[in-house]
């Protein structure tokens, strides 16, 4: 799994809540970067096949790091920026936006 | 290369008229364009659709309420031919209303085209509380609309892709990129010149959309085609919110959502403009707030063939050649009436009674 | 409101960041729109906030992008962060969302430099969660000191060997490099080696990390075919073709990597000219000397116009603000051409080992256009290349009818990691050469955009009036 190659005890860290898991991260980091520090890889579930998939190009071309965040579906989590508190829950199949 | 009927145009009326042809047994040629033609057919925006068609002419209404009744065996035949799937679904179609002026407008289009049909234009105006019963999440600002259990809906692209099927599966012979160049008739022969060959056949169908004018010339026939552009905007796909298509708001089998449509003159310029994509997005979440959140993923201007008076062209050249001009801007909702109707009557050298009126004369009137 | 800018620059990677400075420089009003947080771009990502991993890791190459973020930063260029461009429209109008809100600003020059992609790389289990690209192993290194222990990293191009080195510096395990390069290009690059030569100092620093890499005991595998990765749910094994037989290695992190190409939606989007690079298997954008597209006033620097690396890119955006600041008037042609000349002579200068290095990193043909028929091409709407040839046999001469008819390239990356696949499929199938083929329509918004924020947009949304060239 990824982990972080050096440790900084002083740097601020955030926590978010991935699928009711608490993440402890480093403050400013992507969602995608703390949830792959949390040893998760499993992002979402595709619309089409229902397959799993994960950040494949972390620059924000790919689309398949999608995770909803705080109910807003659909986010690609390598260009979101973690906060504290932040809800994040894997992307299963289409956006719920309907009624 | 020679064929009992050759078919300009692998559009959605070319297509579909091909596809007929071919099922009532003549070896027919479809000459199709290259991958970048302006092709209406790709831009279309999937409805199979009464309740706006026609309000002023009877003939029309009454062409396209056959269309939309043959549509469900239509889409089994190419689905059992081809295995593509059509996503035809015929749940009745809304159109909504933003204020009391365009209720009362809508009420009494609604009601002439139902008298004009002899009642067969079914409908009802609905109020809002009514609507809701219908569809879930409308806005504020709807008012009312009118619903006709006659609409409904399908993928177009997978039309046009099931007709292309069906087409090959039935024996039918496509030539592609094949831009005509020349039209001449030997007797009672048709020759052809394309960038890629000469061809002939007896019987002639142009159904080339934007392309028609030019090629009907070569006839002697009048077709004034032009241009019309609607803009598009398309969302990611959904969860399934939305269980019958809105005049301007509809959700794809695949649970993206369609929003349109806009109407511009512009010329053969196929491009977009943010201003009128704004109005739309705008008009869109008036319609269903809750559209705000959706992404939109692609956006697309079409240009679509029209004519001074919105209705098709099915003509007949003066001197008495078997060949047949065809052009509509609703090859979706026309295709099973093309197809099954239009296609026999064209293989027996005649035009259907139907479509009578709907010739060029009456763009010479004056 | 902001007032319209004289010249908006799409991208502040090693491009967009020369291309604002320069113009800044000459007076110009700049606009600088990135979706990052911070300048940089991919090939400088985070290089005002280092993570982890430093300089000694990340080497010197990274560390010099230093000194232009800094002139950036003084340079007097307005620079929006986290700003993502939908749209730019061939009148100059840039699209663009910040923090949820979109707005219209017209510009009398637009330069976009908007980077590179690595180049899809289909094969089967490409897929899989734990499979990623070796430019995404670089973004978690520098940009938050992530790094996986004991993955394996597939392909070819130099792109790959530099991030194996980086991850040893940082002390990182390296279970196998499998090298894809086709023993076919070596011969093919030898013609080319001469001009290369010229700058060897280039390729010593490329063999120096393969000589590195063997040093630390990394196996690395030359001339490796076949590429399939496999796993439940996730990557846990990757399969190879070597010396005529299949070897299996069990990793839960695969890195592939075969080049990368320029990401053209955007100046497609607009409506410019592009060309078949045969030598680099892409599309490139067709441009003047000074970055011109054939659109008015529409400019294209850095990879994202033609790959050449950081230094030619950074060159490549000084020569495009030029271009920019005559096309409006700002400096005559006479003084462009002054000012130029030691910038083109020291670009064609840094291109010298590119004929080689592209020959070199060519892809086989095989992991360009999968064989196999179950191979997913198209990763948003799940189509295989199976799918696409028999859509393709349905008689779609090129990508456009078959988009519609199968669906491949309609999902949210919009063709960014198939199009190039798809073209060359078609080319195949229908026995036409890729330009013939042609590529997707790429039309706005280039990234998604939520509907709220074009619904908010007004008309007169326009920032500033009409003006330009």
């Amino acid at each position: 799994m990824f982990t972080e190659i050096a440790t900084d005890p002083g740097a601020p860290t955030v926590t978010i809540v991935f699928e009711g898991r608490e993440i402890a991260t480093r403050a400013g980091a992507t969602v995608a970067a703390a949830l792959l520090a949390a040893g998760e890889l499993h992002f979402r579930d595709t619309p089409v096949g229902a397959e799993r998939r994960g950040p494949y190009c972390l620059m924000g071309v790919c689309f398949d790091c999608l995770v909803e965040i705080d109910g807003e579906p659909n986010r690609q989590a390598c260009m979101a920026t973690v906060r504290d508190g932040m809800r994040v829950e894997r992307q299963r199949g289409a956006a719920g936006i309907g009624p | 290369m020679k064929a009992d009927a050759i078919v300009i145009g692998g559009g959605m009326v070319g297509a579909a008229l091909a596809y007929g042809l071919r099922r009532q047994g003549l070896d027919t040629l479809m000459l199709d364009e290259g991958d970048v033609a302006f092709r209406a057919a790709r831009g279309n925006f999937g409805l199979v659709w009464v309740q706006s068609k026609g309000f002023d002419c009877p003939e029309y209404a009454a062409w396209t309420r056959r269309s939309a009744d043959l549509w469900p065996d239509f889409s089994d035949e190419i689905e059992e031919l081809t295995g593509t799937g059509l996503q035809h679904q015929r749940p009745g179609g809304l159109h909504v209303c933003l204020s009391g002026a365009e209720f009362e407008d809508r009420t009494r289009q609604m009601r002439d085209l139902s008298e004009r049909s002899g009642g067969a234009f079914r409908y009802e105006m609905l109020e809002r509380r009514a609507l809701d019963n219908l569809v879930p999440g409308l806005g504020p600002d709807v008012v009312g609309g009118s619903y006709s259990p006659l609409d409904g809906h399908a993928n177009p692209l997978y039309l046009l892709r099931g007709l292309h099927a069906g087409f090959r599966a039935l024996g039918g012979r496509v030539r592609l990129d094949a831009r005509v160049t020349a039209i001449r008739r030997t007797g009672a022969t048709y020759r052809l010149e394309t960038g890629t060959g000469k061809l002939e056949a007896p019987k002639l169908v142009i159904a080339a959309g934007l392309g028609t004018k030019p090629l009907a010339a070569m006839l002697g026939m009048t077709a004034p085609i032009d241009p019309v552009r609607g803009q598009i905007l398309v969302t990611e796909r959904a969860r399934p919110f939305l269980g019958m298509p809105l005049t301007w708001v509809r959700q794809t089998g695949e649970g993206s959502i369609m929003i349109g449509e806009s109407r511009e003159e512009v010329g053969f310029d196929d491009g977009t403009r943010w201003q009128v994509q704004a109005r739309i997005a705008d008009r869109a979440r008036r319609i269903f707030p809750f559209l705000e959140r959706a992404r939109i993923v692609r956006t697309w201007g079409a240009l679509r063939p029209y004519t001074p008076d919105g209705l098709p062209i099915y003509d007949r050249p003066p001197d008495g050649a078997d060949a047949v001009v065809a052009s509509c801007h609703s090859g979706v909702t026309l295709a099973a009436v093309h197809a099954g109707v239009l296609a026999p009557a064209i293989a027996e050298g005649r035009l259907p009674d139907d479509v009578g009126g709907l010739g060029t004369g009456r763009f010479h009137v004056h | 409101m902001t007032a319209r800018p004289d010249i908006a620059v799409v991208g502040a990677g090693p491009a967009g960041m020369a291309a604002a400075v320069a113009a800044a420089e000459a007076g110009a009003h700049v606009m600088v729109f990135d979706e990052q947080p911070g300048p940089g771009g991919q090939i400088y990502r985070a290089i005002e906030t280092p993570g982890p991993a430093g300089d000694a890791v990340l080497g010197a190459d990274y560390a010099a992008g230093r000194g232009l973020s800094r002139a950036f930063r003084d340079s007097g260029a307005e620079y929006l962060p986290g700003a993502t461009v939908w749209q730019v429209s061939p009148d100059r109008e840039v699209g663009v969302s910040v923090d949820g809100r979109a707005r219209i600003i017209k510009a009398g020059a637009v330069i976009v430099a908007g980077g590179a992609l690595e180049r899809p790389f289909p094969i089967p289990g490409w897929t899989l969660p734990g499979v990623m690209t070796a430019g995404a192993a670089q973004i978690a290194l520098k940009a938050s000191g992530l790094a996986a222990a004991d993955a394996v990293f597939a392909g070819t191009g130099p792109l790959l060997y530099l991030i194996v080195d980086q991850y040893l510096k940082a002390g990182v395990p390296v279970r196998a490099v499998l090298e894809t390069t086709p023993w076919s290009a070596y011969l093919g690059a030898l013609p080319r080696l001469p001009g290369a030569l010229l700058r060897a100092g280039k390729l010593r620093q490329g063999l120096g990390y393969i000589r590195a890499i063997r040093d630390a005991g990394v196996p690395v595998i030359r001339g490796v075919s076949g590429l399939a990765v496999a796993g439940d749910g996730r990557a846990e094994r990757v399969a190879y073709t070597h010396g005529g037989h299949r070897h299996e290695i069990a990793a839960e992190h695969v890195f592939v990597h075969q080049g990368v190409v320029p990401n053209v939606n955007l100046t497609r989007s607009i409506g410019c000219r592009h060309d078949w690079d045969p030598a680099q298997a892409c599309w490139r954008v067709a441009t003047d000397a000074w970055g011109a597209t054939d659109v008015a006033g529409i400019f294209a620097a850095g990879d994202g116009a033609h790959v050449g690396g950081a230094e030619a890119a950074r060159l490549g955006g000084q020569l495009a603000a030029l271009g920019a600041l005559c096309t409006i008037g700002r400096i005559d042609a006479a003084v462009r051409n002054n000012r130029g000349a030691p910038i083109q002579h020291a670009l064609a200068w840094e291109l010298r080992p590119r004929p080689f290095l592209d020959a070199l990193y060519r892809p086989a043909a095989a992991d360009r256009v999968p064989a196999g028929d179950d191979v997913v091409v198209c990763r948003c709407e799940e189509v295989t290349a199976g799918e696409v040839r028999a859509t393709a046999a349905l008689g779609c001469l090129g990508p456009n009818q078959l988009k519609s008819f199968c669906r491949a390239g309609m999902g949210p990356c919009q063709g960014r990691l198939c199009a190039l696949t798809v073209t060359e499929l078609l080319a195949e199938a229908t026995g036409r050469p890729p330009d013939a083929v042609g590529d997707f329509r790429r039309r706005p918004p280039v990234k998604p955009l939520r509907l709220a924020e074009l619904a908010a947009l007004e008309p007169d949304d326009t920032d500033g009036g009409d003006a330009g060239p």
